[in-house]
């Protein structure tokens, strides 16, 4: 082993932020479902808290041991429409609760999967969680929720997008953090480590641990030594970044899926900011020779970004999955907070580069008094983007009660502060209120 | 188990010293050293081998102990972690 080597690897981890974003434990609640509500949130509660009764214990010894902080300990399970549709109740805050009342026994961080599918159309169990939703995100504190309506596959459930709106007001209304707790998909991904987004995907094995990685300083750090070069030497760069960081996240997974005698899923190259200074995506951009991000010129950088990360990351680990790719989330990223504040990034330009990155429209805060139906366009605009792209796309938007543009709010953590961004005032209601379904794009018929 | 110690701090009289002699004591075997001076920095790297079933966390809490006496930053990290990243 080379002295520069083992140097290099311990200042990526103590000056450049790299670190293991989650390790998340996949956990399926299938054989959960009962017709009675309160056995099936008994077996709920034996199941997780058997099947992830170490993991932060074992999370902490790889913390320990091999020197690289993992950040979040978190699970998923399967989406609860599924597991509660059995049951004859209206309301499924119980099943919020049970998840929360595990998570917080076991001590992770989050625990996704207060979920619904309903990308075609809603099975019963999808419209109640859906009501259910605002009140489950304000009486929890750990559990996360998602809805996926649209997809590439299946077009885009309007009737979904039309309630969602609604939903991320009320959820808004009931408390402060909710809608940060709260994902609307298209094309939602079955094996995402990371949250709000996380849930276990039916087509997954019984349980399963899977990794996100995290590092933008890192990668900023490696394109600061190649300053004024081209872009070639600008993709290589990142590629072999993202390889170094990479290959961390599969020994990880690996060595927590053997601790855990659990298998191991998937690594999520994900680039994951945090609000903390030299952990910025936004940062890595203007490396490239932005003055702020959100300028022109600012999708094509995202776009190299993007997809170099995937290259490097793809030889280093044994499957990839979820999301993979850049986040651009507002309040999670200082550079991003940054160009919002000056002026340069705004609401469509985030739009635009959520069609070359791996998410949407992210930890986004707007005026308390923007409509439901103004929400709702958003998130039919980023179904749109995923639904033609072939690619995940989500929205996660926070209607911050009583404030205006140019206010700021703060989440605190991880979540960090955004300042208020202005959305068009122009009314999208007609379009909203037609409802139904926008069919599945013509290159979706591959059969 | 193989672990890399690293030691990183203003150079003074008996960091080796103090470093060594709590391994012998902690039943640590050091397997190869290199240490240089780096940017006026005291810079040394160790192979380690810990016993089997070594308590990681208690090693690793007395040698932070030492580096504080001795004003240095002292690391242990498995080796497992550094031969992940460099090498295929």
């Amino acid at each position: 082993m080379q002295t520069n080597q083992i140097l290099e690897t311990m200042r990526m981890i103590d000056e450049e932020n790299l670190d293991i974003r989650t390790i998340t434990m996949g956990i399926s609640l299938l054989d959960c479902i009962d017709a009675d509500i309160d056995r099936a949130c008994s077996k709920i509660y034996d199941k997780v808290t058997t099947k992830a009764k170490d993991l932060v214990k074992v999370a902490e010894t790889i913390e320990t041991e091999y020197g690289i902080p993992i950040i979040h300990k978190r699970i998923s399970v399967t989406p609860i429409s599924i597991i509660a549709a059995a049951t004859p109740d209206t309301d499924y805050v119980k099943f919020a609760q049970i998840l929360d009342k595990a998570a917080r026994i076991v001590g992770v961080n989050f625990i996704g999967g207060f979920t619904a599918l309903a990308q075609k159309g809603y099975q019963k169990g999808d419209r109640i969680l859906i009501n259910s939703i605002p009140e489950a995100l304000a009486v929890t504190d750990y559990v996360c929720s998602s809805v996926n309506v649209g997809s590439s596959k299946a077009g885009i459930n309007m009737d979904a997008v039309q309630d969602m709106g609604e939903i991320v007001k009320q959820t808004a209304a009931k408390s402060t953090l909710g809608p940060a707790k709260l994902v609307v998909f298209a094309n939602a991904v079955e094996d995402n480590p990371f949250m709000a987004g996380a849930f276990h995907g039916v087509g997954e094995a019984d349980v399963v641990i899977n990794v996100g990685i995290s590092g933008p300083g890192v990668v900023k750090r490696a394109l600061e030594k190649v300053k004024g070069q081209p872009f070639d030497v600008v993709a290589e760069t990142v590629k072999k970044t993202a390889f170094k960081i990479t290959r961390v996240g599969q020994m990880v997974g690996k060595l927590a899926s053997e601790q855990l005698q659990v298998p191991f899923g998937i690594v999520d190259l994900s680039l994951a900011p945090t609000p903390k200074v030299g952990d910025s995506v936004a940062r890595i951009l203007e490396e490239m020779g932005l003055e702020q991000v959100g300028t022109h010129g600012t999708t094509a950088a995202l776009a190299l970004l993007n997809d170099a990360v995937k290259k490097g990351g793809v030889m280093a680990c044994n499957q990839v999955g979820g999301l993979s790719g850049a986040f651009i989330p507002v309040s999670e990223d200082e550079g991003m907070i940054a160009g919002v504040r000056s002026g340069s990034l705004n609401l469509e330009k985030l739009e635009a580069m959520t069609a070359v990155c791996s998410v949407g429209l992210d930890m986004i805060a707007i005026p308390g008094d923007t409509s439901a139906t103004t929400i709702a366009a958003m998130i039919a605009d980023e179904a749109a983007i995923g639904m033609i792209n072939n690619k995940t796309t989500a929205v996660r938007v926070i209607p911050a009660k009583g404030k205006k543009v140019g206010d700021q709010v703060e989440f605190g953590g991880l979540l960090g502060t955004s300042p208020i961004m202005a959305v068009n005032p122009a009314s999208s209601a007609e379009f909203i209120g037609r409802g139904g379904h926008i069919p599945a794009p013509i290159h979706s018929f591959k059969n | 188990m193989r672990a890399v110690l690293t030691v990183i701090g203003k150079d003074r009289v008996g960091i080796i010293a103090g470093v060594s002699q709590k391994l012998a004591t902690l039943q640590v075997n050091i397997v190869d050293v290199t240490q240089t001076i780096m940017q006026e920095n005291f810079t040394m790297m160790m192979m380690c081998d810990l016993p089997e079933k070594a308590d990681f966390a208690g090693i690793k809490k007395s040698l932070n102990s030492v580096g504080e006496a001795l004003g240095v930053q002292i690391r242990i990290q498995r080796e497992d972690i550094f031969t992940a990243m460099h090498e295929i």
